[in-house]
């Protein structure tokens, strides 16, 4: 770690060459240790086992890589600048950018009242900045990963769009309910005499190291998530009969997307956790548009970031919001049931 | 020196609070630390990423936790005229 510290750019040379051997090499690897555990070929506890032996070390590799662009790409955006950025933009021009915003600028909900505060005291409608309160959970790289290791670029994209849909949507709703008088009223009296902090333009060298802290940090965290859901998927591949989901979260049972919503936002894990259980389940004969409605469930709809936001909002607007993102994620839900 | 460690109590808040006194005890300086918790209060000081440090009423971090080497550098060069 020292030595990446002090050579960022060099290592990236060293090390993303080791990377690309790494990954072309893995389904060999994963098969030739499958092979010397002497497990009977075929076998259920054989074909779970080979499934986490690949599995995990291409999720984590993925996530490596992916993470590290994403926090050199980070490191050119900031909520004060997203703030900027939003400023003065009329409703609907808004939500499409905050939302867009929301996918890269850096944030954690436990700066959702900070950020909040900050969008709503230079003036930003409401709907704009639940656009990016939406959006920013929602459409995280871990998210992203995961859907293409497991369900491949299609479903990622898949993902991202309609994840981006919601979030416009749900946004631009929000902000025609006219529902400022549901913001508690110390949030307006507030009047920052400080212009936060002045930030020098990092150099380029510098964004590379946020590209490492940021894999130390969201590596180091996801990992334990990501081996239960795994794991967790393994035994559903190897030993859930074929089919058995069909009739429980198949097309047929048309209550089955407000119900996995429902089971979904009080759940929380984050998509490490949750998506390699769900791409097993489809393989088991979940419909696509339900197992996409219990994902943004459970990714964006969180009960400890509403409970935060409780802080800044009414009651009566914690439903609000809840209640229209929930409707978005139903629809979704629905229309992809129908299509495929 | 009068710092203070803004966060509403989250993990990065209580690390940030925990090297800083770290920092303060290497390089022998006498501070008086507090915890601001109120998001009204931290509100106020124009952040909006937490966790945050003020020293002497001026914010010198927000929104992630340095290093213990980074935060001394930081404190040295906010230190306040003996």
């Amino acid at each position: 770690m020292k030595l990446v510290e002090k050579y960022p750019l060099g290592s990236v040379v060293v090390l993303l060459p080791l990377w690309i051997a790494l990954y072309s090499v893995l389904q060999e690897l994963a098969d030739a240790l499958v092979l010397s555990t002497g497990l009977p070929q075929g076998e259920r506890l054989t074909e779970a086992v080979r499934f986490f032996v690949y599995e995990v070390p291409k999720v984590l590799l993925l996530l490596t890589l992916v993470v590290f662009v994403v926090g050199i790409v980070r490191s050119y955006f900031s909520p004060e600048r997203t703030r900027a950025m939003l400023g003065g933009k009329s409703l609907f021009v808004g939500n499409v950018l905050a939302s867009l915003l929301g996918i890269v600028t850096p944030f954690c909900s436990c700066s959702a009242v900070p950020l909040f505060i900050g969008f709503v005291e230079t003036g930003i409608p409401l709907g704009v900045t639940f656009s990016f309160l939406i959006a920013a959970p929602m459409i995280n790289e871990i998210a992203v990963v995961l859907l293409l290791g497991l369900f491949g670029w299609q479903t990622a994209l898949l993902y991202v769009g309609t994840g981006l849909i919601i979030a416009i949507a749900a946004g631009f709703v929000i902000g025609k309910l006219k529902v400022e008088r549901f913001v508690e009223d110390w949030v307006y009296q507030i009047h920052s005499n400080n212009a936060g902090m002045q930030e020098a333009v990092p150099a380029f060298r510098d964004r590379i190291q946020s590209g490492y802290s940021a894999v130390s940090d969201i590596v180091g965290k996801v990992w334990p998530y990501l081996l239960v859901g795994i794991g967790v998927g393994a035994a559903i591949h190897g030993y859930v009969p074929e089919n058995f989901m069909a009739g429980l979260m198949g097309k047929s049972a048309w209550w089955s997307v407000p119900v996995a919503v429902l089971i979904g936002v009080p759940l929380y894990s984050n998509a490490a956790g949750i998506i390699p259980i769900v791409q097993a389940l489809l393989a088991k004969g979940a419909s696509l548009g339900t197992a996409l409605a219990f994902m943004m469930s459970v990714i964006g709809l969180s009960l400890p970031e509403t409970i935060i936001l409780r802080k800044v909002l009414k009651l009566r607007l914690i439903f609000i919001f809840v209640g229209v993102v929930a409707v978005g994620i139903i629809l979704v839900g629905y229309l992809f049931n129908l299509i495929y | 020196m009068n710092i203070k460690v803004l966060g509403s109590g989250c993990m990065n808040c209580k690390t940030l609070y925990r090297r800083t006194e770290e920092a303060l005890n290497e390089l022998h300086l006498e501070a008086t630390i507090t915890k601001v918790e109120a998001y009204q209060d931290i509100a106020a000081y124009g952040i909006m990423k937490t966790p945050g440090l003020v020293i002497d009423e001026k914010v010198v971090v927000a929104g992630f936790v340095p290093p213990v080497e980074k935060l001394k550098e930081i404190l040295l060069a906010h230190r306040s005229p003996q």
